[in-house]
């Protein structure tokens, strides 16, 4: 049986290399298809993990409650520090929080001015917000009670303000006012709207409500960053600051709420599960190009029975049985499809490699895509490979030699 | 050259088609052929003769009758079985030769050895043996549309001779060549009967190629009608010879 297997191994190889071109157009068919699906699975798994990274730079487990319905929040009561604290004693599952007070200023170091957002906060912001620091410190506890003029900038202000000096220790003047760099927070870089994420100035919000905005009655607070302890459901906490804060909103039964709580976890379920769907039907439709390979396979196993019914009659006639005839039909088939199948991987691999300098998305070898595309298109030449060879090795041998 | 019975033919009919579409290719042919004989089959065509030489070679299978190959119920083969049968003490020559095109003639030779498994070196060395025993070793690695219609039919009897077969089935083996490459093919066959001892049986409708053959029998009408032993079984033409 081995040897059998072994002989038609070394026939059908002979085969394939007597009529190179039957075999590259064989070959070709299966060659689109694998890498088409593996090219589009490998791509969509980048763009799920560059989506996922986008997602996670604002923070891991982060809610935000923000005043208003979608965008607009003019005209609709901001939060003051007691509802951060309400929060923060009343609900379960939330690890940090932090104000967040917006502002907009003209940083002016020297010669050197940039316009840029201004973010009061206190020092669990960096925390919930994924900020890491690059050179220098975060401000403290007593800074921020202290209303300190501290700062601690982006690295796109650093780029613009500061070139090659070293920011730390630096005043520099913001609007009316004037604070010391004490850090500068690492690039994140671009942010999930292409908005840059480098270019802020994160100061205590105590010396930013003081300084520059007032307090209006205390509901300074722009939006509340929570961050959910891990593990914790998110949504549970969704619901029960969305309960608090309507009480503390007075918000009656019939009413709508006035504010909003994003929850970034849904966010990125959203977006993972729809770059999912996308990847599948793009894999699908590459899918059917592996397919159409297949039943080019099948063609020309066909086509080529027809031609080749001379070799099976000759092969009949000096004494092959129907079996080995069949096998050597079956070995060439899946040989050539597993050629293909091997091509169209590294083929997928070069276009990919390629495809994400373009696209900007990581490269992740997906090892599951590969064994299916390659196990389907062996598969494909079993099957098709298997029906004209049982045609061939059926032939009487006579009838086979007489066939022109 | 025992004079042991090789084949023994009794009362064999082929039928072709069903009912009235239905034609009688052969009409219970009694024959028996000993082992070393060299046999030419004639007859017209239609005559049954081509039907006859399958049936022999057993590439079909009769309607009904008896055939015994060495003792073998052929018969009652099924179409592996008979396969084997061909494998191992069968050889054949056609009158289109039949190579594998695009295939060297070493290749072309070695095929019959690849059924039977044997190694690289082992097909190797038959396969040149059988080409040197025809005269084109030097030809080996060049492809059928490389070499002449006589050089293409030594390739094709090198393949037939390569098993060592007992039996040489041979359809019309000179059909496609001149009249110089026949005497040369037929000489070859002659050798392989006599320094060999392999059984040919050969069809032919040409009076001069049969002549060669010790025993000539003729086919018509699906029934053997003639069957003579040659008066000189040495070459017609000892002039040429």
């Amino acid at each position: 049986m081995i040897n059998m297997l072994l002989n038609a191994l070394l026939i059908a190889v002979r085969e394939i290399r007597r009529n190179l071109t039957r075999s590259f157009l064989t070959v070709i068919g299966i060659v689109i298809g694998v890498a088409a699906v593996v090219t589009m699975v490998t791509l969509g798994r980048g763009a799920t993990e560059t989506i996922k990274g986008e997602i996670s730079k604002m923070g891991s487990n982060l809610l935000i409650l923000r005043p208003g319905q979608g965008w607009f929040s003019r005209g609709v009561d901001q939060f003051s520090i007691d509802d951060l604290d309400a929060i923060r004693t009343q609900i379960n599952g939330v690890a940090d929080l932090a104000p967040f007070v917006q502002s907009n200023a003209t940083a002016v170091f020297q010669e050197n001015s940039s316009n840029f957002d201004v973010q009061g906060t206190t020092s669990n912001y960096f925390k919930i917000g994924n900020w890491e620091i690059s050179k220098g410190r975060i401000f403290t506890e007593e800074e921020v009670a202290n209303a300190s003029s501290v700062c601690v900038i982006g690295e796109t202000i650093r780029k613009k303000l500061f070139e090659n000096i070293d920011p730390i220790g630096q005043r520099i003047r913001l609007g009316d006012n004037s604070a010391t760099v004490i850090g500068v927070t690492a690039a994140k870089g671009q942010g999930g709207f292409g908005d840059d994420l480098d270019d802020n100035v994160i100061i205590p919000y105590t010396a930013l409500v003081r300084r520059q905005t007032g307090s209006q009655g205390g509901r300074f607070v722009s939006q509340v960053m929570i961050s959910g302890e891990d593990g914790f459901p998110s949504a549970q906490i969704v619901a029960e600051v969305t309960l608090l804060m309507r009480e503390r909103r007075h918000i009656s039964l019939n009413e709508q709420d006035d504010f909003n709580v994003f929850d970034s976890q849904q966010l990125a379920d959203v977006v993972t599960s729809s770059t999912k769907v996308m990847t599948s039907l793009l894999g699908a439709v590459a899918g059917v190009s592996l397919l159409v390979g297949g039943i080019g396979i099948m063609n020309i196993m066909l086509v080529s029975v027809t031609e080749r019914t001379r070799e099976i009659g000759i092969r009949l006639a000096i004494g092959a049985r129907a079996r080995e005839v069949l096998l050597q039909f079956l070995v060439e088939a899946v040989t050539l499809s597993c050629i293909g199948g091997i091509a169209g991987i590294l083929l997928a691999y070069g276009l990919c490699h390629a495809l994400v300098k373009v696209v900007g998305t990581p490269f992740i070898f997906d090892p599951t895509i590969n064994i299916i595309a390659f196990v389907f298109s062996a598969a494909i030449g079993i099957l098709f490979g298997f029906m004209p060879a049982r045609r061939a090795a059926a032939l009487d041998p006579i009838d086979a030699l007489r066939h022109e | 050259m025992t004079g042991e019975t090789l084949i023994d033919l009794q009362g064999l009919t082929k039928v072709y088609g069903t009912g009235a579409a239905s034609f009688k290719a052969l009409r219970g042919v009694d024959l028996s052929i000993q082992r070393g004989e060299f046999v030419a089959v004639m007859g017209p065509s239609g005559s049954g003769k081509s039907t006859l030489m399958n049936l022999l070679g057993c590439l079909d299978s009769p309607t009904s009758g008896s055939y015994r190959f060495k003792g073998i119920e052929v018969e009652s083969l099924n179409k592996d079985q008979r396969s084997l049968i061909r494998r191992h003490a069968l050889g054949f020559i056609f009158q289109g030769f039949n190579l594998l095109a695009r295939t060297s003639a070493l290749e072309n030779v070695e095929l019959p050895l690849l059924y039977r498994g044997y190694t690289r070196k082992r097909r190797h060395e038959l396969a040149r043996q059988a080409l040197a025993s025809v005269g084109l070793l030097d030809k080996e690695r060049n492809t059928p549309a490389e070499l002449s219609g006589g050089q293409q039919q030594r390739v094709a009897i090198a393949r037939a001779i390569v098993t060592s077969p007992e039996t040489l089935f041979a359809d019309e083996p000179t059909g496609n060549l001149d009249s110089k490459t026949t005497r040369e093919i037929m000489e070859l066959l002659c050798r392989l009967n006599s320094d060999h001892g392999i059984s040919i049986i050969m069809v032919t409708h040409e009076d001069d190629v049969a002549a060669y053959a010790k025993r000539v029998i003729h086919v018509r009408d699906g029934l053997i009608s003639d069957d003579f032993q040659n008066g000189h079984a040495a070459p017609p033409h000892p002039a040429d010879a």
